[in-house]
């Protein structure tokens, strides 16, 4: 239980601090201080506040910041950057009434928040969005719980600042334990212009990368490796014109990386109590950034993914991609900082924040780790050579507990133990799931045609109706994709894998305990029992050369929207033809991730798939309308990464 | 050349496929169809061999979306007033189907300097080669059979992050000689070069280097008849710079 006394209790001490942030400019300086919920009550304008109930009034408009020693301009959440915390309470009807100051047009998606489709703020999809000077009322009821995020889904609103923490309590009590609890809302920000970043990427795709391969390079590689083996492995790369180190398009070159808004230098800080359960809510609210994250000293255990409980698993370090949420315990016992470190994948840069008993006490920021390489593996080309070790091992270890090659094995997982119709307790599913606000579902039938409850506690399954075998005959793939190369496709993986078990690039063999996707195991069982009933494949392209993007080698323009049947259920199959992982989002239904834990395989909102890698999620098609599916990195999404999932009553 | 001519007439079909689909959804806020400009001068250098020298140029720009480019290049070199091998192009550009790095060009390139102008239709391609090579040869082709083809390559070799070696060359073939401008039938001329340039940023850096100019056939005639040098080297430096 949450021990709210103490909490504020301690808000006082966390009074209004300067950051100076090392920089040479002082005029114009603007700092935020935002130190989650216990900040609660404090007056500061242009701070980011908390703000909860049921009614909000948010404003968008543009101001000065300076998060790098220059002023520059960023879209702001009633005066703030990143936007005040919104806390919502499941079960209530919320209404946001957004106001529009801007001169574009602008919206705001909450992101991974199951909302009918004309809520969930994408321009052209769900409304027109909000034209300069007007305001529009999002209105609906919140029917989950967890930690998600709010952002802009115009333009490059998102990467000018338009962000913010949302954090949904449940409507009784949070079986997750803690004393006290920070936002960690991890973000990249650049005083460029996100349009010159696109027109410089379009031109030249490697413009932000200063890992490039070098002549020193290849002859300390040819010192380390040999000769031989080092030129097979430069002509390898060099027959794609491919590179090993094409890890992030955008880095630390253009990229501030800050964590609740506060650049390293100025070191967020959130204090604690030696021994107090504390529980960070981390949020990737980045653009084209992927952290990896760790607290020196502590160990994290994580309870929560993307809104949803997991069984608690305790790592060292954990990657979070854009718009992923991971939910956290550390329980520091001395009364001693911590750093909270997140550097980037391509360790161009980091985040970094400082927990401590009492302002003013920091932690030594750790090195940061190597560069991490491309491998074989990650162009698709399986176990030829030129591949690391590292992955290797993964790989193996893959083998071992993944083990559920989707289409085959999975389906027989994710049913039900009892492979009896039991008319009886569907019956009482479907009386259970009518409790927990679910008007409209007729009993007995094995659709889902309202909204499905999110787990919990509470929540009770739909049971398929027909047996295994019937099931297993009707599932057909709808699609098969044959791609070929081409200006929109410059390589089609010959061997996708299965990577759910290993961390990622540059996470193998650093000695810690890191997480993969594998680890994720949902707290309460899947509300949707029934089998999937058709297999939608989708490849994930890009030419790299040409900062092209898309799904099966179309970019938004040229592809057909991926049409779903009101209450089926189905599994999308996602193979990644490229040599970067993606944050594939799919707005307003869970994705379901077949991470081999059957009943219990966590709901995602937004899911990462490596290079190479084959993955799969189930999805039932339980609220009708036009939703956005896309990859979260912001410039693959405006390069054409993007496409429109329909939901058809 | 057939080949050029045939791709790009798939192109043009292409192109009148897309604008009849129909538009949808968030297009508008999205860039993916969005034009962008670009230009860069390679080079924009000095040229000195001692005893001459001389000012040249060569840069490109291009404006458009994904598969529908206009390009521009144009390069020459300025030597006391009189301008010599002015080259300037006007080009369509079109990815190549099933091709991952290489574009369709297609256009007009007009010789303007201090010599007889001359006009050509331009047929190309320019892409990336494997191994990183940029190359692109270009045919020419004017009135009464007159041919000409060109193909310049060049390679970045990054020595650090910022100092990079490019070496460039460029080779210039005629089907016939023209005694107006000094070119003679067959291989006419080669430039090649090696700079050394440092990226202040990636669209600002300072070179140095050598260029070395070579003419060769009818073209060498043409030279030594007008008591030039058939072929030298010289000290560039100059600045790369992009918009």
């Amino acid at each position: 239980m949450r021990r709210e006394e103490k909490d504020s209790g301690q808000t006082r001490i966390m009074s209004r601090r300067r950051f100076v942030q090392g920089m040479a400019a002082g005029a114009g300086f603007t700092a935020y201080q935002w130190i989650g919920r216990s900040v609660l009550g404090e007056i500061v304008p242009s701070k980011p506040a908390v703000l909860t109930g049921a009614h909000f009034d948010l404003t968008i408009d543009s101001i000065t910041v300076n998060f790098t020693g220059r002023p520059s301009r960023a879209t702001a959440v009633n005066g703030s950057t990143p936007g005040p915390v919104l806390r919502w309470r499941e079960g209530d009807t919320v209404t946001i009434s957004l106001a529009n100051r801007l001169k574009h047009a602008t919206s705001i998606h909450w992101h991974g928040v199951r909302v009918p489709a004309d809520m969930d703020g994408v321009p052209g999809l769900s409304f027109d969005g909000i034209p300069p000077g007007e305001t529009f009322e999002y209105r609906f009821p919140v029917r989950q719980s967890g930690t998600y995020w709010y952002h802009s889904h115009s333009g490059f609103q998102e990467q000018t600042g338009l962000i913010g923490a949302l954090i949904i309590d449940p409507r009784d009590h949070d079986p997750i334990e803690f004393d006290r609890e920070y936002v960690v809302l991890l973000s990249d920000w650049t005083d460029a212009n996100p349009e010159t970043i696109f027109r410089n990427l379009k031109a030249q795709s490697d413009y932000y990368n200063y890992h490039r391969l070098t002549l020193p390079n290849f002859i300390s590689a040819s010192k380390k490796d040999g000769f031989g083996s080092t030129v097979s492995q430069r002509l390898a790369w060099a027959r794609m014109n491919m590179s090993p180190t094409d890890i992030s398009d955008v880095t630390g070159a253009a990229y501030t990386y800050l964590l609740n808004g506060h650049a390293p230098n100025a070191n967020w800080t959130g204090l604690f109590h030696a021994g107090e359960r504390i529980r960070l809510r981390f949020i990737n609210g980045s653009s084209m950034t992927f952290f990896d994250v760790r607290v020196p000293g502590l160990k994290m255990t994580v309870v929560q993914a993307d809104g949803n409980d997991v069984e608690p698993v305790t790592v060292d370090e954990f990657r979070i991609g854009i718009a992923e949420t991971y939910d956290v315990i550390v329980q520091p016992q001395d009364e001693a900082a911590y750093a909270i470190f997140a550097q980037s994948e391509d360790r161009s840069g980091f985040a970094r924040g400082t927990l401590a008993p009492r302002m003013g006490i920091t932690a030594a920021v750790p090195p940061m780790g190597p560069f991490p390489m491309r491998t074989m593996a990650d162009m698709g080309m399986g176990n030829m050579k030129g591949m690391k070790m590292g992955d290797m091992k993964g790989m193996d270890m893959s083998g071992m507990a993944g083990m559920n090659m989707p289409g085959m094995t999975t389906t027989q997982k994710n049913m039900p133990k009892s492979t009896k119709p039991a008319a009886a307790s569907q019956n009482i599913a479907a009386m259970k799931m009518d409790r927990s606000d679910m008007p409209g579902m007729e009993l007995g039938r094995d659709t889902a045609t309202t909204p499905l409850p999110q787990p919990g506690p509470d929540a009770t399954p739909i049971m398929p109706m027909s047996g295994m075998a019937d099931t297993e005959a009707r599932l057909t793939s709808s699609n098969a994709v044959h791609l070929h190369v081409g200006p929109q496709v410059d390589n089609v993986a010959m061997e996708a894998s299965e990577r759910l078990n290993e961390p990622g690039d540059g996470l193998t063999g650093n000695g810690r305990r890191v997480l993969a996707y594998g680890d994720l195991r949902a707290r309460y069982r899947g509300v949707d029992g029934r089998p999937p009933t058709r297999d939608i494949e989708l490849h994930l392209s890009g030419n790299m050369e040409r900062y092209i993007w898309g799904f099966n080698g179309k970019k938004f323009a040229d592809a057909e929207p991926i049409e779903l049947k009101l209450g089926e259920r189905v599994r999308f199959v996602l193979i990644n033809d490229t040599m970067m992982e993606h944050p594939i989002h799919l707005h307003g239904l869970w994705s379901e991730l077949e991470n081999g834990h059957g009943e219990f395989n966590p709901y995602k909102h937004t899911v990462i798939v490596k290079p190479a890698e084959r993955l799969t999620y189930l999805v039932t098609a339980d609220t009708p309308g036009q939703w956005a599916y896309h990859c979260h990195f912001a410039f693959h999404m405006d390069a054409g990464m993007f496409c429109t999932v329909v939901v058809k009553p | 050349m057939a080949v050029v001519l045939v791709l790009s007439a798939g192109s043009i079909q292409q192109v009148s496929a897309q604008m009849s689909m129909p538009s949808a959804g968030t297009k508008d806020s999205m860039m993916e169809n969005a034009v962008i400009t670009h230009a860069r001068l390679d080079q924009f250098e000095g040229r000195t061999s001692g005893s001459e020298n001389e000012f040249s140029w060569d840069g490109e720009g291009w404006i458009g979306t994904d598969m529908n480019k206009l390009w521009v290049k144009s390069e020459g070199f300025s030597d006391n007033s009189k301008l010599s091998d002015g080259d300037h192009e006007a080009l369509y550009d079109r990815p190549i189907p099933r091709l991952r790095y290489f574009d369709a060009q297609v256009g007009v390139r007009a010789d303007l300097d201090s010599g007889p102008h001359r006009a050509w239709a331009a047929l190309g391609i320019e892409g990336l080669a494997p191994g990183y090579f940029e190359i692109a040869p270009t045919l020419y082709i004017r009135d009464r059979g007159n041919v000409a083809g060109r193909i310049v390559a060049s390679y970045d070799l990054l020595l650090t992050q910022r100092w990079i070696a490019q070496p460039e060359a460029e080779l210039n073939f005629y089907s016939k000689d023209d005694p107006g401008r000094q070119i003679g039938s067959g291989l006419s001329d080669l430039d090649a070069g090696l700079r050394l340039r440092y990226e202040l940023s990636r669209k600002f850096a300072p070179y140095i280097g050598f260029a070395y100019d070579g003419r060769y056939g009818n073209t060498a005639s043409y030279s030594r008849h007008a008591g030039e040098t058939t072929n030298g080297s010289q000290f560039v430096f100059g600045l790369r710079i992009w918009y």
